[in-house]
């Protein structure tokens, strides 16, 4: 019977596997159900597994509820409800909508659910919150179901939503694991590290010799990959700003490489490099340019979009222009790429194409960053 | 189910909360327990230790944990040593092997409740070396060929600070539950429960600020409830009065410890 909850929270996005949903049933059968509220948060407990599906699920959850076939706990909570109407309040006159019928209101209940199809409050028709339609919580209606934050009365059927999970959304394309582990694949080992004792060896090496001691060392494996990250900050950058900061922590977090360097920029490259968000602490592009070779990888991550000159043109005290910086890195270190966080279909901007021409230019979710690891791997 | 959690007497539990732990319980599955730092994740196995009367075995995951540390350690160089230089009898293995924490839970005689405590700490692996473990309630030590099984299924609560994303196949297996900052009602419970002794004006002073603070938008870390309970203590032993923390906000260092944060909010309400 709760089958509807499964395909409504599959088709919301939710990917509920078999073993949650079997988990799910076993709750069930073990009594962790006894009433609507709890068998939301024991759904709820097992069938998702980050704050930001929550939202997803609470919806999910009263659409499903929405077409479910009403259950006899259900009916017996409506029935006591009717039995025990709330006192009128003085002056108020019965109204249109006091049931005496319970098999009417549990029509109308389910008629008025199918129909609306968003958040109310206040009025006399539709489920919300306040207002004297039977529905609801906080209303004035005599009878009716009790939904929501619907303090008290204890006799309603109560789905809690009192805690917006909307600000735990994240429909993100890109997840910081996913970032790591497509880091990951640029990991180039090689023995190349400091000398440790190798066990296994020195054990079967001693067993060899009979029980005469010899000890066996080798040299830990290494990574060897080096990796410069320049960032845009500011400006256009701004509304990335979260996403980019992202995968700047799991590029830190990724134990995959041998050094990670980190800089920041304004729109393009020019003579100045700062080691800061802030853009106060500078560096001088040719200093930090002097320090890479070949075997860098270098990853620019920025929209790409400015204006015309600011790409063309020089700014006085530099020797080159925007792009001429950036083909200065290109033939530093062959193995640059350009990760823009703009969808593809912007891509039209002249300053992108123009970029797009130095550099191999990807958009930056998980397939993109998956096509510029493999751009980055292997060579020099 | 013969016993659930219901809370206990130094830790307020919400109702969706007590609903999953005592889904892990009946259902025999890891509690994975996510929230902001400073909302009770740790202190929530201890309360259901207490609550349910068990033994109580922490694992605390570090960077460098791998997921074999916590079922066994075999000490291999101690016993080459002794092979050469010992005097004990070395074709013992099991004299070299050590159980770890999950180890330790599987034998001991009765349940307990094990916490494996900041586990987005470790090696992005970590979580799936250990599915198998925790699925099957066994491992296998290869130096003794044995399994070790456990006796009595511990009922395993995992925390973890969102540092990193745990695998999918890993999150499937466990009850999910994220603690959510809690309302102010429930704040005056979790005071409650801690110091019950505080002034009622000085709280209110303190909770007024306290609120004021979390509503500070952009803030890098907002303070949460161990900071506030850390200051209440402070503000009681220094003997501030209410008036006194409605006018100059005393001790803002102990709810918020980033030198941006601060000025920041100090600016705001200027």
């Amino acid at each position: 019977m709760l089958e509807p909850l499964l395909y409504c929270l599959r088709s919301n996005g939710l990917n509920v596997g078999l073993n949650e949903w079997l988990a799910f049933q076993r709750g069930l059968k073990a009594g962790l159900a006894n009433s609507t509220e709890s068998l939301f948060w024991l759904g709820r407990a097992l069938l998702v597994h980050s704050e930001s599906d929550f939202d997803t699920y609470q919806k999910s959850f009263l659409m499903a509820f929405r077409d479910l076939e009403l259950s006899s706990s259900l009916i017996e909570d409506l029935a006591n409800l009717l039995d025990n109407p709330l006192k009128y309040k003085e002056g108020r006159k019965p109204g249109e909508h006091d049931f005496e019928n319970l098999q009417e209101l549990i029509k109308r209940f389910q008629e008025t659910l199918k129909e609306q199809n968003k958040r109310h409050q206040g009025g006399n028709r539709w489920v919300g919150t306040g207002g004297t339609s039977p529905w609801g919580s906080g209303g004035r209606s005599n009878t009716g179901v009790a939904l929501g934050q619907g303090k008290g009365r204890g006799t309603g059927i109560r789905i809690p939503d009192s805690i917006d999970w909307g600000v735990y959304r994240q429909d993100q394309t890109l997840r910081t694991r996913d970032i790591q582990i497509a880091l990951k694949a640029l990991r180039t080992l090689e023995r190349s590290g400091p000398e440790v004792i190798d066990i296994d060896e020195s054990i079967s090496r001693t067993a060899d010799a009979g029980g005469e001691i010899d000890l066996c060392f080798r040299q830990d494996r290494d990574n060897k990959v080096r990796v410069v990250l320049l960032l845009d900050i500011g400006g256009s950058m701004t509304p990335y700003a979260q996403l980019v900061s992202q995968f700047f922590t799991a590029a830190g977090e990724t134990s995959a490489f041998k050094s990670l360097e980190v800089w920041h920029f304004h729109n393009c490259v020019y003579g100045t490099l700062y080691s800061d968000e802030a853009l106060w602490k500078r560096a001088d592009t040719d200093t930090v340019l002097a320090g890479l070779t070949k075997s860098h990888r270098v990853i620019f991550v920025g929209d790409a979009s400015m204006a015309p000159w600011e790409l063309h043109s020089r700014w006085s005290k530099d020797s080159l222009n925007g792009l001429g910086w950036l083909g200065k890195f290109k033939k530093k270190c062959p193995k640059t790429i350009w990760l823009n966080p703009e969808p593809k279909r912007y891509w039209e901007h002249p300053t992108i194409q123009a970029i797009h021409k130095i550099f191999p230019m990807f958009p930056l979710n998980i397939k993109g960053l998956q096509s510029a690891i493999k751009e980055l791997s292997g060579g020099y | 189910m013969t016993k659930s959690f219901t809370g206990s007497s130094s830790y307020v539990a919400s109702e969706s909360l007590l609903a999953s732990v005592n889904a892990a319980v009946t259902l025999r599955r890891p509690l994975l327990v996510k929230g902001e730092p400073g909302t009770g994740k740790t202190l929530l196995a201890s309360a259901i230790a207490e609550s349910l009367d068990l033994p109580f075995v922490t694992w605390h995951v570090k960077s460098t944990t791998k997921a074999c540390d916590g079922l066994y350690t075999y000490d291999v160089v101690q016993r080459l040593n002794d092979s050469r230089f010992g005097d004990g009898d070395i074709s013992d293995i099991r004299k070299y092997i050590k159980m770890g924490p999950v180890g330790e839970a599987f034998l001991s005689k009765g349940q307990v409740v094990l916490l494996i405590d900041e586990i987005d700490k470790a090696e992005i692996e970590f979580p799936n070396d250990l599915l198998r473990e925790l699925d099957e309630m066994a491992f296998y030590i290869p130096e003794l060929s044995e399994t070790v099984k456990a006796l009595h299924r511990p009922i395993i609560i995992i925390t973890s600070n969102a540092e990193r994303q745990l695998p999918d196949a890993f999150l499937r297996r466990c009850v999910f539950h994220y603690i959510d900052f809690p309302s102010e009602s429930t704040m005056r419970e979790i005071v409650d429960v801690h110091h019950s002794d505080i002034d009622e004006d000085v709280l209110n002073a303190a909770m007024k600020h306290f609120y004021k603070v979390r509503g500070t938008r952009d803030l890098r870390k907002p303070p949460s409830t161990s900071e506030l309970l850390d200051w209440l203590v402070v503000l009681a032993s220094a003997g501030v009065s209410a008036d006194k923390i409605k006018a100059a906000f005393p001790f803002a260092g102990v709810l918020l410890k980033e030198e941006n944060d601060l000025s920041k909010f100090h600016r705001e309400v200027q």
